[in-house]
């Protein structure tokens, strides 16, 4: 598969911290990849530079082979970069089918209300909340809520799909249906790149890691590889972590 | 999304009625009740469908009063003038929205605030075009009578404020309704979903200036003379407020309701209670907003949840 999204040399600063420095990153079409770190490393510094949020300081990110360096948010949504928020952005006064409409309406040119409310049911059935529709997304749960973010990111048609922390806050059984929604979206070909702190969901979905630590890349590879890398350890994963799972593979 | 809007036109055909019972007093309140509701329903744009607090009215106000001022006396006819400063409040403040709108909260109503400070100097140092502090004499546009003359600029308020409740009623029901509502209940989320926040933002103050605007213009061919401290009034940015939260943040009906007993409170305070009458209006403004928070519209919900309640 050729390469749908590459950093080149991507830095972000904010006055005086370095969030991002100097990430080179190649990510091809239909990959599932695990984007891990500590707190504060820059992965989701890293997903808002690529959407257009906080654009890149130095560098450059192309998409498809087209220089998004410079796009705005609604321009990168509109190339098919969808992304749900670690922190849950509904417009809570919306039903959830109305939520997901507004991907569907404004993601693309011409959509009509009727046509993206319709396209909306689908999405919100996929996620499982076809029986929630015309409750008002601030009356949902978390887990609903969260699932409500997928659903929107994927009315929007994406190419490429960021999550961040979609099971952050989520018990277990949550955590299973939500990473059985992923492992679905994955299965159909879709590039996805995830943040996730729980390793269990990281090693389980996907196709390889990027470690950040710092704002630095410090790592990239197979899942198994990565996680045996001593500066993955020493930064991130832990010697406990590192201990329990030798045995394995 | 119907009913209101058979409430709304049905409140426009009773207004429409004033002048037959009308004398030339109430005429000339009816023209304001006009104004005012112009002034709520525009100001709904920006301040209930988008969510942001603008102080820009009185800019709006003073912008068009003073184009139409010096376009009929440079010889324009009233038509064409009012129809060129439609045009020049919307375009206007399409850009200055682009600009003003990135700001939130408090700084976006301090910034649209002093929109009104910048145009009044302005205004008042063009003095070779607007005639500065000395004020603007504009043209008679008719010769009717007095009572003809009530009868002209109450209907062409009257136009003006149907034209601008056809306007808001439009844009509730359409895709820019849509985005304007997304915008305010959370805009960065509205930017992921491939919603150009700024284009919206920008249309959304154009539109709620450029009837404003008109009703600018029309007071000013009705009054004859208008100076900066008279139309730069910074009481014409807070009036639409209150009438809104009055009637009902978002809904058009309920922003007309606001205005028209928003204007029939200060009439009969003025009236009745001269040497105190903004005290006293200022105090039932606090009253009405701390018992009906909601607005005027909730009290419709209430009686129809008392009427079924205990069915």
């Amino acid at each position: 598969m050729p390469e749908i999204l590459t950093l080149a040399g991507v830095s972000r600063r904010f006055s005086g911290l370095q969030a991002l420095r100097d990430v080179n990153l190649k990510i091809a079409g239909g990959e599932i990849v695990g984007l891990i770190g500590p707190n504060g490393a820059g992965k989701t510094t890293l997903v808002n530079t690529v959407c257009g949020v906080t654009p890149a300081s130095a560098g450059t990110v192309t998409f498809a082979g087209r220089d998004i360096t410079r796009l705005k948010p609604y321009q990168a949504a509109r190339l098919g970069l969808a992304r749900t928020f670690q922190i849950v952005q509904p417009f809570a006064e919306f039903s959830a089918l109305d939520n997901v409409a507004t991907a569907a309406l404004f993601s693309r040119p011409g959509q009509s209300l009727k046509v993206a409310r319709e396209n909306a049911r689908q999405h919100l059935a996929f996620v499982g909340l076809d029986g929630q529709a015309d409750q008002p997304a601030a009356t949902l749960t978390l887990a609903m809520r969260k699932r409500l973010e997928l659903a929107k990111a994927l009315a929007m048609s994406p190419k490429i799909l960021f999550l961040d922390e979609v099971n952050a806050g989520l018990n277990s059984a949550e955590v299973e249906k939500a990473t059985a929604l992923i492992r679905q979206l994955a299965a159909g070909g879709l590039t996805i790149v995830m943040i996730e702190h729980l390793m269990k969901v990281v090693l389980n979905v996907c196709t390889r890691i990027v470690v950040l630590h710092n704002g630095e890349l410090i790592a990239d590879g197979a899942p198994r590889n990565v996680v045996r890398n001593p500066a993955v350890i020493d930064a991130y994963l832990g010697q406990q972590y590192a201990q329990r799972h030798a045995g394995h593979g | 999304m119907i009913r209101p809007s058979i409430v709304l036109v049905a409140l426009l055909a009773v207004i429409a009625l004033l002048p037959l019972a009308g004398d030339a007093y109430a005429l000339r309140l009816g023209t304001i009740a006009c104004m005012y509701g112009i002034f709520a329903l525009s100001w709904n744009i920006v301040g209930g469908f988008l969510g942001y607090p603008s102080f820009a009215t009185a800019a709006f106000f003073g912008f068009g009063a003073y184009t139409t001022g010096v376009l009929m006396t440079l010889g324009a006819s009233l038509p064409l003038a009012l129809l060129a400063t439609l045009v020049a409040s919307l375009v206007g403040a399409s850009v200055l929205g682009a600009v003003l709108l990135r700001l939130r909260g408090h700084y976006f109503a301090i910034a649209s605030l002093s929109l009104v400070e910048v145009l009044r100097e302005v205004v008042n140092n063009a003095t070779d075009l607007t005639g500065g502090g000395m004020g603007l004499n504009i043209p008679l546009a008719s010769n009717a009578s007095i009572l003809g003359d009530a009868i002209f600029y109450f209907y062409a308020m009257w136009i003006a404020l149907a034209l601008t409740a056809a306007m808001v009623v439009a844009v509730s029901a359409s895709k820019l309704g849509f985005g304007l509502a997304c915008i305010r209940q959370n805009e960065t989320a509205a930017n992921m979903v491939g919603l150009n926040t700024t284009l919206y933002k920008s249309i959304a103050f154009g539109l709620s200036a450029c009837f404003v605007g008109v009703a600018g213009g029309i007071y000013a061919v009705w009054v004859h003379y208008i100076d900066p401290s008279d139309v730069f009034d910074i009481l014409y940015s807070v009036k639409p407020i209150v009438m809104s939260l009055m009637g009902g943040l978002g809904s058009p009906v309920g922003v007309v309701c606001g205005a028209l007993v928003y204007l029939g409170l200060e009439e009969v305070v003025w009236r009745n209670y001269i040497q105190i009458h903004s005290g006293l209006l200022g105090l039932l403004v606090v009253l009405l907003l701390l018992f009906l928070p909601h607005g005027l519209v909730s009290l419709r919900g209430r009686l129809f949840r008392r009427g079924t309640g205990h069915a």
